[in-house]
């Protein structure tokens, strides 16, 4: 095979899926952009857009995270909790706010990674227990309310503001992709990520240094969810120590959306963000079918509909992939 | 000297695997360690790269007190290791796989040509040529083995640990790693070589240090330890002696159970027939390539048979997958053991039973007393070394796994039992007792086809032998006509 074409090779079940998600989000643009007239609108995509780069973010480091065979379930915790240091910061200078609410993620994400490697500690109880921790952290620095951030100190600008035409947080979600792409794809902490997924005591005995790459995966993924707290913050105006709930979720699906297992050692970053995209793009056309009129689907409803789409998207790679299997 | 061990001890759990041990290497000497399975080996090797901690003794690399706290350490100051349980990230490609940890670089990033270029020469000079993007997970364990070994001799080492690096190997690929031995020798390499093969210990290495119980027991130049002495260091009793466990006399003829005719698939299995009767041990012998394990997989299913009839009983059967076949009564323990099915925190006693389950469940619920006595009998008949049978099974020496693994197949009570290479990883004090066990099988009805690159199993334990030569059977040897000479003639037997 032409070296050039190797990128599209389809080698692995893995890529199928991958293959798959990007035609589903693709059918779901043309769907929206024939059924409703102002879908490609830019009002609409740069809100979109605007809007969903947290989740994205998330997403990016809940990969990593599972390609090593693990799970975050902190992240939403951790991004409120982010969110109310930003906003209690902002006031000094606008880059308090956001390294304050990246740095609280980051104490997030290292704490998760002594615990898992240090103590022993199964990911799934220990990023359990730090959600409850960070929530309840959360609540008790914005004194159980949500905390206004400044709008004097520019703080503002990183959530609500544009740059060349695209929401600033597309562009740090831009940027942090590329660099996610970069690190897995052509650093060699990536490949150990996900050769440590591939099993941890093997990693091991070929000499990966397991315990400080997994450290440093749930610190990135943490202080990811603490940029996307700062994101939150800024874009609403509001430090909010209960948003957040339900976050983890929409990542871990995104994740696999993207075709990464649960199982680990697999796994691909492109392919996440377009998981991050299908899965609000769902969201976003059922706005717009709300908006038509003919139905009035409640937020219980929209849940529903957006588990069952996630549901078949998941059934069908899986068949498709079984189908490459036995080929 | 490169490196010298000392007094080295460790428990698990309270219970000694080793005691005061002790091994010393030189720069370019090749030394094999050698013990029964348990003796511990793997677990000096362990304790030496770091895995393991030690809880006595002293480390000398290079001249300098060593104490490394996990593989990388030992990797970085220049020791390569290839663990008995093939270590390899099996989603990973090759070329990933033999770089891991040391990728080259181009500006920071990793240089995948460069690396893929690499891989191809290295597996090159082993006479293997594979796509080396795919997945390890993609190939067979012979493979597999051969990627750790590139892996290993190409991390620049002063010292390459091999513990039992043949057992997944066919001849022609042992010679491939015998000559990549030797190379690492003139490059002044030591290399530390486990094995239960003897010829091949004698074969590639210059000296032998003897474990027996966890202890040190003999150190020597290789050449002046005979066989004999080997052996009885090793067991710490003389060997009893390979004796004839099949029946000399000629039994009556017993009724065909398996009859194999003209049976032909592709080009590696021309035009085979052979018959496996009631009670008897079938022994199917060739050299590397003549279609043995190929044979096997058309008999079982697990290949599709485009030529030629088998029949059970007397009754023609065509079997498109093994379920067919185990249905009618046919097990296969394939040489792949030591990757195959084993679960790893599962204990003994469920990893033995693991195929049995169905049949022992009264009600839903499985009878415990059946499973303990079929679990104590073959952990007696085996030798299996164990704590106890509830003991998870990752916590057991590689050969005494293998055991467990023979165990759960020949537990499922089968009519036929395919047996590749029954006792490979196996050391040579428990060979003979598998043998026995098999007889004693036979003996209750059992028909075995026993396929063995080793001829003084074969002449120890078969009731017939045939022949395949180019994916034929050139010759059946009933008990009277057996002989090493007539086995090895057979076998260079070309078909014109
Ligand atoms: N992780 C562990 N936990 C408990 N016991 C262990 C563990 N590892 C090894 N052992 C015990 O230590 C002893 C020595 O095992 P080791 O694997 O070193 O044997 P070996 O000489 O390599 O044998 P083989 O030829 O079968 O590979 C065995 O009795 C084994 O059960
Ligand atoms: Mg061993």
């Amino acid at each position: 095979m032409h070296t050039l074409l190797r990128p599209f090779a389809i080698k692995s079940s893995g890529d199928i899926a991958r293959l798959g998600v990007l035609l589903a989000l693709f059918g779901l643009i043309l769907f929206g952009a024939l059924r409703y007239d102002n879908f490609l609108s830019s009002y609409n995509i740069l809100s979109f857009l605007r809007y969903n780069s947290m989740f994205a973010l998330i997403a990016l480091g809940m990969a990593f995270v599972i390609i090593t065979g693990g799970i975050d379930l902190s992240v939403g915790g951790t991004a409120a909790m982010a969110s109310v240091v930003a906003a209690l910061l902002s006031p000094w200078h606008w880059a308090a706010g956001l390294l304050g609410g990246m740095a609280a993620g980051c104490a997030v994400g290292a704490l998760n990674g002594f615990i898992i490697t240090k103590m022993r500690i199964q990911p799934f109880i220990a990023t359990l227990a730090t959600m409850l921790a960070a929530y309840g952290t959360g609540l008790l620095i914005a004194n159980n309310q949500s905390v206004s951030v400044s709008y004097d100190s520019g703080f503002t600008v990183i959530g609500q503001d544009d740059f060349l035409g695209f929401p600033i947080p597309a562009w740090i979600a831009l940027a942090a992709y590329i660099l996610g792409w970069l690190v897995l794809e052509k650093l060699p902490v990536g490949r150990h990520v996900l050769a440590i997924g591939d099993g941890e005591a093997t990693a091991g005995l070929m000499g990966l240094k397991v315990e400080r790459t997994l450290a440093a995966v749930y610190l990135a993924s943490g202080t990811l969810a603490g940029l996307a707290g700062v994101i939150l913050a800024s874009q609403f105006g509001a430090g909010q120590p209960t948003e957040g709930v339900g976050w983890e979720l929409f990542a871990i699906a995104s994740v696999v959306v993207g075709g990464t297992l649960l199982t680990g050692g697999s796994g691909s970053v492109g392919a996440t963000l377009a998981g991050a995209l299908l899965l609000a793009m769902v969201f976003n056309i059922l706005n717009f079918e709300n908006g038509l009129g003919w139905i009035s689907l409640s937020a219980y409803w929209q849940s529903v509909i957006r588990g069952a789409f996630l549901l078949v998207v998941v059934v069908l790679q899986a068949k498709l992939m079984a189908r490459h299997r036995s080929a | 000297m490169l490196l010298s061990m000392q007094g080295v001890s460790k428990a698990f759990a309270g219970v000694a695997a080793l005691k005061s041990a002790s091994l010393e290497v030189e720069p370019a000497e090749v030394m094999a360690l050698v013990g029964q399975n348990g003796a511990g080996k793997s677990t000096l090797i362990k304790i030496l790269t770091g895995v393991y901690r030690r809880d006595e003794g002293s480390i000398a690399f290079d001249g300098r007190e060593v104490d490394f706290s996990m593989p990388a350490e030992a990797q970085g100051a220049g020791i390569a290791t290839i663990y008995q349980e093939i270590n390899l990230a099996p989603q990973r490609s090759v070329a990933e796989n033999i770089y891991l940890s040391r990728e080259p670089k181009r500006f920071g990033l990793i240089d995948h040509a460069a690396m893929r270029r690499g891989a191809e020469a290295v597996l090159k000079t082993f006479n293997l040529s594979i796509d080396v993007d795919r997945p390890v997970a993609h190939f067979d364990a012979a493979t597999r083995q051969m990627v750790a070994i590139a892996r290993a001799v190409t991390q620049k080492a002063r010292l390459v640990i091999m513990d039992e690096p043949t057992s997944s190997l066919d001849e022609r690929e042992v010679a491939v790693l015998f000559e990549t031995i030797r190379t690492l020798k003139r490059a002044g390499v030591a290399v530390i070589f486990i094995g239960h093969r003897l010829d091949e210990l004698y074969a590639i290495c210059d000296r032998v240090t003897i474990m027996r119980d966890g202890q040190t027991v003999a150190k020597s130049p290789m050449a002046d330890m005979p066989k004999m002495a080997l052996v009885r260091h090793m067991l710490g009793k003389e060997l009893a002696a390979f004796q004839a466990i099949a029946p000399d006399e000629d039994a009556p003829e017993r009724p065909v159970r398996l009859a194999v005719e003209n049976a032909g698939a592709g080009v590696r299995v021309r035009d085979v027939s052979l018959d496996v009767r009631e009670g008897e041990i079938s022994g199917l012998a060739g050299l590397l390539g003549s279609g043995r394990t190929e044979t096997a997989r058309l008999i079982f299913g697990a290949d599709k048979m485009q030529r030629g009839t088998i029949r059970m009983d007397g009754r023609a059967r065509t079997y498109r997958e093994p379920a067919d076949a185990i249905a009618d009564g046919i097990g296969l323990v394939s040489e792949d053991r030591k990757i195959d099915g084993i679960v790893p925190d599962m204990s003994i006693r469920e990893n033995m039973t693991l195929a049995l389950l169905p049949r022992l469940k009264k009600a839903g619920i499985v009878d415990r007393a059946r499973q303990d006595e079929i679990v104590t009998r073959y952990i007696r008949a085996l030798g299996v070394k164990c704590a106890s049978p509830d003991q998870p099974i990752r916590e057991l020496s590689g050969g005494n796994q293998q055991k467990v693994l023979l165990a759960r197949w020949l537990a499922t009570d089968p009519r036929v039992l395919i047996i590749d290479e029954p006792t490979r990883g196996i050391d040579i004090g428990a060979k003979s007792e598998i043998l026995k066990l098999l007889r004693s099988l036979a003996d209750e009805g059992l028909s075995v086809l026993m396929i063995s690159s080793e001829l003084e199993e074969l002449l120890a334990a078969a009731d017939r032998v045939t022949v395949l030569s180019d994916g034929t059977s050139v010759a059946t040897l009933p008990r009277k006509d057996l002989s090493e000479a007539a086995l090895l003639s057979a076998m260079a037997h070309q078909v014109e």
